[in-house]
């Protein structure tokens, strides 16, 4: 539904990011560019950064230099209330659910709902029910407190709360991590449909090279400091060694990417 | 405008405009309210003017289509079939007429049932507070011949958090004390000449009662607090589970380490609060009654009996563990969520607080019949 001029900015751009702490710097004059409509996957090793990244991304860190724009706003200029805003614009989960423990799921749905928007008290609750449901819980699920759940229905209740306002683009920190193989695939499954269906930009923080060969159009490697971005194709081909190592390890292999293909 | 209307007959047509996102609702929710569908054989709804259509506008046509449904009217959407994020909302939530809320809980007040339920949960509370208290007597009696499980370092730390670090305020509160006593009492006793009696009251007042009691009750409110805190956050993030797989006591680690430290660190704070009450009784003697200091210090040394200063430090222990148990039992209880956490935390010091003076309250009446 999005107008055809609007797909000619990105979704997210970010220009010569330095992250520094104390002496240790983290990130050195790192690019990166999301398309609208993409499912991007950042990966990396061990402490290369990612969550400062993202952190970086949603306008929760300011970096040190460089510029973040998220379609097209910059976010490193901005006022603590303009940036209100645009957090608005964007559904976040992460990576241990942080569900907030005193309310319910519906709650939780429903606070971000509270907070940035006017609604009729039926339509909040519907509206929250919706996404609820959307992610694939019961309404059941829907009145219990985060503890009562498992890890899986966690994952989705942290979905349906970054849905609660609709937003275009969608950060997902470890989305499967902690999952069974199958509740993965099926929280995938459930990731990629709602993309299709609403046209969601999706980011995502991964070390599941499953999930990465299943949802992402394309990659960035966050190696020495910088990003190094592409297709799959280009990334597997690239001759950084730790890009090598990452794809073309034994887990790798059964993706067939190891000959080269 | 984001929807006009027009009748034609019998057809009701609908022609939609605009944004119809989450930010719109509002907006657009009365005025799909205040449609009239009574009369109406079919609705036409024409989507092609949308310009935006998130969950939420598909929410609202959806809830649209399902009204004019039970109301008997056909829906025809223009093109066929409705936009595709309303077909999604249609297979998310189906076509049942009620929203699948689930019912609220009515809550009757039963008073019997409410009686029944309270007196077991107090009763179960109180046995959970009796093994609690068991086992970790068991272990502080298990440790006495076992010398590892004191955990030196762990306690020496606890005697620096909730000693050391709490020489200031417990300093300054014995001060403020000492000078209301005095002051009080000299107002009193000018009036018959008996100003001398003010150093009595003093030592007494803050050797045998005040300095220990209200060191205690900065305690809990310091340390009580800190334990249930540090040890329910502990509980929350499974730390505990932890140790247990580990095969490490969560008891003999996290408890006995705060317990031996308190009872260590409260008798020295009270020592503490003796010496600066007493200082404090000085200054406002030679400030307010003009009384040298040679003359206080020896009526201070008059008025102190064999017994006047063990009577006060002599319950810093038992109130140390009064404190150390209430805050390490309440932070043990924790579980679920961060509410719970705060709600524990305030019943330890606050119960900490009440057992403290409890305790006292039987000490007076225990040291009176014994007559120190």
């Amino acid at each position: 539904m999005s107008p055809p001029a609007a797909a000619a900015v990105p979704a997210i751009e970010a220009r010569g990011i330095v992250n520094r702490f104390g002496a240790q710097t983290v990130h050195d004059g790192l690019d990166m560019t999301v398309v609208q409509g993409e499912v991007f996957g950042i990966v990396g090793g061990s402490g290369t950064g990612k969550s400062v990244l993202l952190r970086t991304i949603l306008g929760l860190h300011r970096p040190q230099a460089g510029e973040v724009r998220i379609f097209g706003t910059d976010l490193t200029r901005l006022a603590d209330a303009e940036l209100r805003s645009v957090k608005a614009s964007y559904g976040v989960t992460f990576q241990a659910g942080a569900l907030f423990s005193s309310l319910t799921v519906l709650q939780n749905v429903q606070l971000p709902m509270l907070e940035h928007l006017s609604l009729p008290p039926r339509a909040l609750e519907e509206l929250a029910m919706l996404k609820v449901r959307l992610v694939g819980l019961s309404p059941e699920a829907a009145a219990k407190y985060p503890a009562q759940l498992s890890g899986g229905m966690v994952k989705r209740a942290a979905l349906a709360r970054a849905l609660a306002l609709d937003p275009r683009l969608l950060f997902l920190d470890e989305p499967t991590s902690g999952l069974d193989p199958i509740g993965a695939a099926a929280f995938d499954e459930l990731v990629m449909g709602l993309q299709r269906e609403l046209a969601l930009t999706i980011v995502m923080i991964t070390h599941d090279l499953d999930s990465i060969f299943r949802t992402c159009n394309r990659v960035g490697v966050i190696v020495d400091k910088r990003m190094v971005a592409g297709t799959l194709q280009e990334i597997v081909q690239h001759p950084h060694p730790w890009i090598q190592s990452y794809f073309h390890g034994d887990r790798a292999r059964r993706f067939g990417v190891a000959d080269g293909a | 405008m984001h929807l006009q209307a027009a009748r034609r007959e019998s057809a009701l047509r609908l022609t939609l405009a605009g944004d119809w996102n989450a930010r719109a609702l509002p907006l657009i929710e009365p005025q799909l309210a205040a449609l009239d569908l009574a009369g109406a054989g079919v609705l036409e709804v024409d989507a092609a003017g949308v310009t935006a259509l998130d969950l939420s506008g598909a929410w609202l046509l959806h809830d649209l289509a399902e009204r004019a449904r039970a109301a008997g009217v056909t829906v025809a959407w223009q093109g066929g079939r409705p936009p595709a994020t309303v077909e999604l909302v249609d297979k998310t939530l189906g076509h049942e007429a009620a929203s699948p809320l689930a019912p609220r809980s009515r809550h009757e007040f039963k008073p019997v049932t409410a009686l029944g339920r309270t007196v077991v949960t107090r009763w179960e509370a109180a046995e959970a507070g009796l093994a609690f208290t068991g086992e970790a007597s068991l272990r502080l009696l298990r440790g006495v011949t076992r010398p590892r499980a004191w955990r030196v370092a762990s306690v020496v730390r606890h005697v620096h958090e909730t000693g050391i670090r709490a020489i200031p305020i417990v300093a300054l509160i014995a001060f403020l004390i000492s000078v209301i006593i005095a002051y009080m009492s000299a107002q009193q006793l000018l009036k018959f000449g008996a100003d001398i009696y003010v150093v009595d009251l003093v030592t007494v007042g803050v050797l045998r009662e005040m300095g220990v009691l209200l060191t205690a009750i900065i305690v809990a409110g310091r340390s009580g607090s800190a334990f249930a805190a540090e040890i329910g956050a502990m509980r929350l993030n499974e730390e505990v589970d932890a140790l247990k797989a580990i095969g490490v006591s969560p008891m003999e680690v996290l408890v006995l380490p705060r317990a031996l430290g308190l009872v260590i660190a409260l008798p020295l704070l009270t020592v503490i609060a003796d010496a600066v009450g007493i200082l404090g009784g000085a200054l406002l003697c030679r400030g307010l009654l003009d009384m040298p200091f040679v003359q206080y210090f020896q009526r201070v040394d008059e008025s102190i009996g064999e017994w006047t200063f063990w009577v006060g430090v002599i319950k810093a222990p038992v109130f140390a563990l009064l404190i150390a148990a209430a805050g390490a039992y309440r932070g043990m209880q924790v579980r679920g969520s961060s509410r719970e956490l705060g709600r524990l935390t305030t019943v330890a010091v606050v119960q900490a607080i009440f057992l403290v003076i409890l305790a006292d309250a039987i000490f007076a009446v225990l040291f009176m019949e014994m007559g120190i």
